[in-house]
Formats: C-alpha cells, sequence, structure tokens
C-alpha cells in the first residue's frame, strides 16, 4: 500500500518541480515586465516569448493540484480551505494574467490596464507559492480533523514571507533568463535581461543563504517532525547552488551562446530548491504543530485501487504531455523579432 | 440577513455563481471549437485567402472566448478544495482522478495546440497547423468528458464503499467512471454545446447579412452553422430521450420534481406552470400523459410522484427545478425557431434582403440555447439536492469548515467585480471583432506579424 502513495508522493514533487521550473520563468518574465520593457516593441517581444508557451506550462499547477485531489484529498482539502484567502489571491492572479495575455496580444484597446493586471497577475502567484511552502516547513496549526486553525495573517510570518521573497526573486531570475534566451541577439533588451539574470542569481543564492540560515536557528529548534534525509536534502541544496552559480557565470552579458545553458540551469536551481522540501519533509504532506495530527503518506494516500488506477493513467498520459511540450517547445524554438 | 451567515449557503452561492458564469464560455468554445476547425479545414482545402479570411476571424472570436473559460475554469478545480473541504476528503478516492486525469489528457492538449494556433501560423507546417485546430477541439471534448465523469457520479455514485473512516473508497474504477449517468449525460452535453456554438455562427452570420457586410462571409456562416446546428438538433432528440429514461430510473424523485408530481400517475406535459409547494399542488395548463407516451409509448404509463418517496430522499426545492426545466424546453424552442430561419435561409426559401425580422431572431438563437444549458444543468443540479453525493453525503455536510462567512462574502464581492469586468472586456471585443469583419482582422493581423515590412512602407 506505502508503495503506491510513496510513489504518488514522489510524482506530486515532480510536478510541482515541472511547474516552477516552466512556469516560474513565465511568471518571472510578467513580474519583470514593466521594468525591462522600454517600450511597446520590446513588451511585444515579451508577450511573443511567453505567448505560446506560458498556457501549457500552467497546467502543470491544475494537474499537480489535480494529482494531490486524487491520491492525498486530506492534504489537497487542508491546504486549499486553510489558505483560502491566499489560495484566491493566486486564482484571482492567474485569471488576471490569462486575460491579459490574450487581451493584451491580440485585442487591442487598454493597453495599460492590461499591462498592470499582468504584473499583479503575475507577482501573487510567484511570491504567494513560496509564502505557501514556507508556512508548510515550518509545521501548520491543525486541528484532530485536519483542518488549520491559524486564520489568513499568521501566514504572513517572517520566515514565510522570506520563502515568499525567494520563490520569487528565483522566478525573477527565470524570467530574465527566458527573456535573454528570446530576445534578439543584438538588442538592448537581451544585453539588459542577461545582466540582470546574473544580478538576481546572485541574489537569489545570498537568499538561500538567509533563509538556509534563518532556519537553522530559528525553525529548526522547535521543527515538529523528523527531517527524512539530510543528505538528500544536502545534495538537492548543491544542486541548487550549482545550478545557480551556472546561471550566473555561464556567460558575459554579451556572449548570447550561453543563453539556454543559462534557462536550463535555472530549472536545475528549481529542482534543487524544491527537492530541499521534498527530501526534508518525507513522508509528511503537510506537517502539523502536533506531530500525531499531521498529514502524510500513509494517513492520506487514496486506496491502492484508486492510485493504481492513476497510476495507468499517468503512464498513458505524462509521455503524451513531454511529446506536446517537445514539439510546441521545437517549433518555438529561436529568438522572437 | 440571516442568508449572510449562513455559510452553507454562501458557498453554494460561490459554486453555482462562478459556475454558471464559466458555462457561459465553455459551450461557446466548444461549439466555437468545431466551426473553427471545419472552417480551418475548408482553407486548407480550398487555398482561397477569403476561406483563410474567414477561419482566421473565426479564430480571433475562438480565442478569446477560449480564454476567459480556461481562466474561469482554474476558479472550479481549485473550489472544491478551497470551498468544499469535507466534500473533497469524502469523494477524493474517487473525483480527484478524473480532475487530474483532465489536466493530463485534455487540458495540456488544449492549451499547447492553442499556442500553436495563436503563434504558429507562420512557424509551423500548413498540416501541422490545421491538425493542431483539431486537437484543440478534440481536447476541449475530452475537458467535458472527464468532468461529466466526476459530476455523474454525483448524480448516480457507482464502483465505491463507505470506508472506516466514512468517507468513499473506490473498489472500481470503471463501474466509478462510466456510472448509471455518465454516457447519457455526455451525450446530451456535447450535443447541446455543439448546438449552441453553431448557432452563435448563425447568428454573426446573420448581423452580416442584416448590415449587408463582410461579402458572402455572412452567407457562408448562416450555412455552416445551420447545417451544424441541424445536425445537433436531430442527435438532440436521442439524447434528450435517453437522459429522461436514465433520470426516471435513476433519480425518479428528480423526475417527479421536474413535473411537479406530488402523486403517482400517468404525467402530462406542460409548458408553464406553478408548483404551490405548501399545498402540494401543480398549477399549469397540461396535455394529459404527453410526457408518459414520449417516455415509454404508453399514454397512462405510471410514474411515482414526490410523495411515494421517503422525505429524505425527495428535492428541496421543487418549484425551482419544476421551473429550471420547464425555462430549458422554452429557451430550446427559441434555439430550435432560430434554427428553422436559419435552414429557410440556407436553403434560399426566405428572402432576407427585404424582411428583416428572422435575421433578428437568428441573432438571439445562440442565447436561447445558452439559456437552456444553463437552466438544464440547474435542473440536474438543484435535482441533486439536499445532497452533494446523492444519497450519500449532503451537501451541508461538505463544507469547508475553517472558511467562515466573511470570508466567502470577500470572495464573492471580488469574484463579482473581476467576472464583471472580464465579461465586459470579452464582449466588447468580440463585438468589436465582428463589427471588423474577416478582411480587416486578416489584414491588421499580417500587419502586425511582419511590423518591420510595415515600418519601411511607413518610412517611405
Amino acid at each position: 500500500m506505502l508503495i503506491l502513495g510513496n510513489l504518488w508522493y514522489i510524482i506530486i514533487f515532480v510536478l510541482i518541480i515541472s511547474y516552477f521550473a516552466l512556469d516560474g520563468f513565465d511568471l518571472g518574465a510578467g513580474v519583470l515586465y514593466p521594468f525591462v520593457a522600454k517600450d511597446e516593441k520590446d513588451k511585444g517581444r515579451i508577450m511573443k516569448a511567453i505567448g505560446p508557451v506560458w498556457d501549457g506550462n500552467e497546467v502543470w499547477l491544475l494537474t499537480a493540484g489535480g494529482a494531490l485531489f486524487a491520491a492525498f484529498a486530506p492534504a489537497y482539502a487542508t491546504v486549499f480551505s486553510g489558505f483560502y484567502l491566499a489560495i484566491m489571491l493566486v486564482l484571482f492572479g492567474l485569471i488576471f494574467r490569462a486575460v491579459a495575455v490574450e487581451y493584451r496580444a491580440h485585442g487591442g484597446d487598454m493597453p495599460k490596464v492590461w499591462d498592470v493586471l499582468f504584473f499583479v497577475g503575475s507577482l501573487l502567484p510567484a511570491l504567494l507559492l513560496g509564502v505557501a511552502m514556507g508556512n508548510i516547513i515550518q509545521g501548520l496549526p491543525l486541528d484532530a480533523h485536519g483542518d488549520y486553525v491559524g486564520g489568513f495573517f499568521a501566514l504572513l510570518n517572517p520566515f514565510a514571507l522570506l520563502c515568499g521573497v525567494l520563490g520569487l526573486v528565483h522566478m525573477l531570475t527565470q524570467g530574465a533568463a527566458w527573456i535573454a534566451l528570446k530576445a534578439p541577439v543584438d538588442s538592448e533588451l537581451r544585453a539588459k535581461c542577461a545582466k540582470l539574470r546574473r544580478t538576481l542569481a546572485l541574489v537569489d543564492l545570498v537568499l538561500f543563504v538567509v533563509v538556509t540560515a534563518a532556519f537553522f536557528l530559528l525553525i529548526a529548534p522547535t521543527l515538529p517532525y523528523a527531517i527524512a534525509s539530510t543528505v538528500l536534502a544536502g545534495v538537492f541544496a548543491v544542486l541548487y547552488v550549482i545550478g545557480m552559480v551556472v546561471t550566473a557565470f555561464v556567460s558575459k552579458a554579451d556572449e548570447p551562446k550561453g543563453d539556454l545553458l543559462a534557462i536550463v540551469a535555472a530549472g536545475v536551481g528549481c529542482l534543487g530548491l524544491s527537492g530541499i522540501i521534498g527530501a526534508t519533509q518525507f513522508p509528511n504532506l503537510v506537517p502539523a504543530l502536533d506531530p500525531a495530527l499531521s498529514l502524510t503518506v500513509a494517513n492520506c494516500a487514496s486506496s491502492d485501487v484508486a492510485l493504481f488506477a492513476m497510476t495507468i493513467i499517468a503512464v498513458i498520459g505524462v509521455p503524451l504531455v513531454l511529446v506536446y511540450h517537445v514539439l510546441t517547445y521545437r517549433a518555438f524554438r529561436g529568438r522572437v523579432d | 440577513m440571516e442568508l449572510l451567515q449562513d455559510v452553507v449557503f454562501l458557498d453554494r452561492l460561490q459554486f453555482a455563481a462562478t459556475a454558471v458564469y464559466h458555462y457561459m464560455f465553455v459551450p461557446l468554445s466548444i461549439g466555437f471549437g468545431l466551426i473553427l476547425a471545419i472552417l480551418m479545414t475548408k482553407a486548407y482545402k480550398s487555398g482561397k485567402p477569403e476561406d483563410d479570411h474567414l477561419a482566421r476571424f473565426w479564430l480571433k472570436l475562438f480565442t478569446g472566448t477560449f480564454a476567459v473559460g480556461v481562466a474561469t475554469g482554474i476558479t472550479m478545480e481549485f473550489s472544491f478544495g478551497t470551498n468544499w473541504a469535507d466534500y473533497s476528503r469524502f469523494v477524493g478516492d474517487i473525483f480527484g482522478a478524473p480532475l487530474a486525469a483532465e489536466a493530463l489528457f485534455a487540458f495540456f492538449l488544449e492549451s499547447v495546440f492553442l499556442g500553436v494556433l495563436l503563434f504558429g501560423r507562420e512557424k509551423v507546417g500548413k498540416l501541422f497547423y490545421l491538425v493542431s485546430g483539431w486537437l484543440v477541439w478534440f481536447g476541449s471534448c475530452l475537458s467535458a468528458l472527464w468532468i461529466i465523469i466526476a459530476n455523474s457520479w454525483m448524480q448516480t455514485p457507482a464502483g465505491f464503499e463507505i470506508g472506516p473512516d466514512g468517507n468513499a473508497v473506490l473498489t472500481d474504477f470503471f463501474a466509478a467512471a462510466l456510472n448509471y449517468s455518465t454516457l447519457e449525460r455526455y451525450f446530451h452535453v456535447l450535443v447541446a454545446v455543439m448546438l449552441c456554438g453553431a448557432l452563435m455562427a448563425v447568428a454573426v452570420g446573420a448581423y452580416y447579412l442584416l448590415k449587408k457586410r463582410a461579402g458572402d462571409a455572412g452567407m457562408k456562416l448562416v450555412r455552416l452553422g445551420a447545417i451544424v446546428t441541424l445536425v445537433c438538433a436531430v442527435l438532440m432528440v436521442p439524447a434528450g430521450h435517453q437522459q429522461a429514461v436514465e433520470v426516471a430510473e435513476q433519480q425518479p424523485a428528480k423526475l417527479a420534481a421536474m413535473e411537479g408530481m406530488y402523486e403517482s400517475g400517468p404525467v402530462g406535459m406542460s409548458v408553464i406552470g406553478w408548483v404551490d409547494e405548501a399545498n402540494q399542488k401543480l398549477i399549469t395548463i397540461e396535455i394529459p400523459g404527453l410526457t408518459s407516451f414520449l417516455a415509454t409509448g404508453d399514454f397512462n404509463a405510471e410514474f411515482p410522484g414526490l410523495n411515494d418517496f421517503p422525505e429524505n430522499e425527495r428535492p428541496t426545492d421543487v418549484n425551482l427545478i419544476y421551473q429550471c426545466y420547464h425555462f430549458m424546453l422554452i429557451f430550446f424552442g427559441l434555439a430550435a425557431i432560430a434554427l428553422v430561419l436559419a435552414l429557410l435561409v440556407t436553403f434560399g426559401k426566405l428572402d432576407v434582403s427585404k424582411r428583416r425580422w428572422p435575421l433578428y431572431l437568428m441573432m438571439v438563437g445562440w442565447a436561447g440555447a445558452l439559456l437552456a444549458i444553463q437552466f438544464g444543468w440547474c435542473t440536474a443540479e438543484f435535482g441533486r439536492q439536499p445532497w452533494i453525493v446523492y444519497g450519500q453525503l449532503l451537501t451541508a455536510d461538505g463544507v469547508s469548515a475553517v472558511v467562515d462567512a466573511p470570508q466567502v462574502i470577500i470572495t464573492l464581492v471580488l469574484f463579482t467585480v473581476v467576472y464583471t469586468f472580464i465579461y465586459v472586456v470579452w464582449a466588447r471585443s468580440f463585438i468589436k471583432t465582428v463589427k471588423e469583419g474577416p478582411e480587416t482582422i486578416a489584414a491588421a493581423d499580417d500587419a502586425a506579424a511582419h511590423p518591420v515590412k510595415l515600418d519601411v512602407e511607413v518610412q517611405e
């Protein structure tokens, strides 16, 4: 029974990592959008750079949400109801973004309104997803029914906010790397974003050190759960650091040939960051302040019949999804004009 | 004011409002998708620029609508966890899999190939581009399948047992997915949404005929829309019939409420009426026995009335269900009138160059179909109350215990503001696109795709 449950724990982490690695860059590009685009032409370039792929990237979040519901319904119920207002803000962000991209790129009027909504709609998920992670790392006040009883403002504690900023800066790094990859070789936009990519990657590394220090000094002494594997968490931390160092130093701002490697390395950084959380948390899905109430693989997993059906669905579906992604990223490879 | 403190009411209101809103765009998207794929195929085969322009014009209408449908669909997937946590815990073993499958099989297909449609016209081969059009439509049909599977399980749960912790546990995947009502309801819904989208093609075409604009694009759209609508309307006969038979077998109490029947007997057919719930009386003028006849071929076939069911199995709002069901029929009638007129125009039996009124009716037929669909869904879902999972879990027991009334009121207000804004934007953009017409849209599209060339021309 636990085998399938553990498998789905890993699958959901893979889905979340895919989401951060892919949607991270277009969320980041959306937050950078008002700051790096100097004119309509640059704005058009950024829209074109993310236009064909952002929607597919976002589906990873929906898939992760659906998979969490299917495999670990109590955890899905607790997180989504417990973080009610925060989740709703993420949701409104995603709605704004979807509509803004469509009507900014193809609609015409009210460009200023769409620019603001695109920025806000990108910022809310980019910031709040990290805040949510920061809260889960600390453990949540749950009652015997499995409901979160802390209230909205308790979610905005310093450590969680710090994690939120880390997540945001990481996505900004990805965003800068993506724009640098897609903007015309000799454009000012590319040069600007390539420079920014390095600065952001370094800030990200500093933030990571701060978050790690804060974790060991403030959170770890009263951590309500045992860290699953320090070794594995360490491996992921090293992966993260390598990813970010490569992102920062892969090329000078005037050398476009490292642009592809930079975005991939930033993605490896996502793998590292998310992997640390997985390696720390396992087998907890939502750790509670009272360890007896934690939501874990053992007490949350769906039945074997359900998990087996889900596994079949995933075995058929995931390769198809990968084929779609290869097709579309190949079709839209190269820089925009 | 009591209602504002009633969190079950507020959660239901929010779900109903966001679902109805989402469902204003879904039928148009799926229906538009089929029209788009046909137009693209035609353009691919003929290679004529005017066919190409019409397909690209329709693509623009489609993507604007589709984007809103996608954006508001995320709300629905999240809402089970946010507002219906105990429901999620109860059904997770069964309900989650279709949602995950929907994302995996349908959402990726739709979103990736929509990206190709939007940005890839000059990047991918012509055939790849055409196939992308069909795949987007196919993806939206798949999406509907998974969501109907999930919803049908709430209506006619099967393939499960109640586990030791009181939650449903899957025992047989196929029995749960293909439960007693899935296929009937999928067929019914799919035909209805296609019909609605095709009537929008009729409406846009009728507008051009009315304004005598856009060359023969108006007539082309009316013709294509009329034929697709006709096919759907013909299919609707077995679809509606099967659905009625299924409800009669699986949810007989719902059927009784749909006709406002308290005592058993033959069922008549009425167009309008009022159910006096206090006195258990239906006030209407009806053709006696006609519904019995349609369902069984026998005017005297008896169906049970509401009083034949134990009190806890009777739907809560009988008059509401009665009205929704009958409004569905009335608005379908409006759609049918638009169809008949569109067919007469298509086959040259009705000259609209002088007579204008048929065009106005053809322009509103889609709204009739959309309202019929909405009232149909309301019938199905109100008819399920007080259960959230029919016979298994009460709606009142499904809400999130930690989300209190003020929080739901905050999000209800936000949804109202944001959704109203989006609707205005969508409608304005839709109308603007239609007014500009296929030629202008295609020209603007070309200009946007080749800004550099345009710049050179301007400089010269």
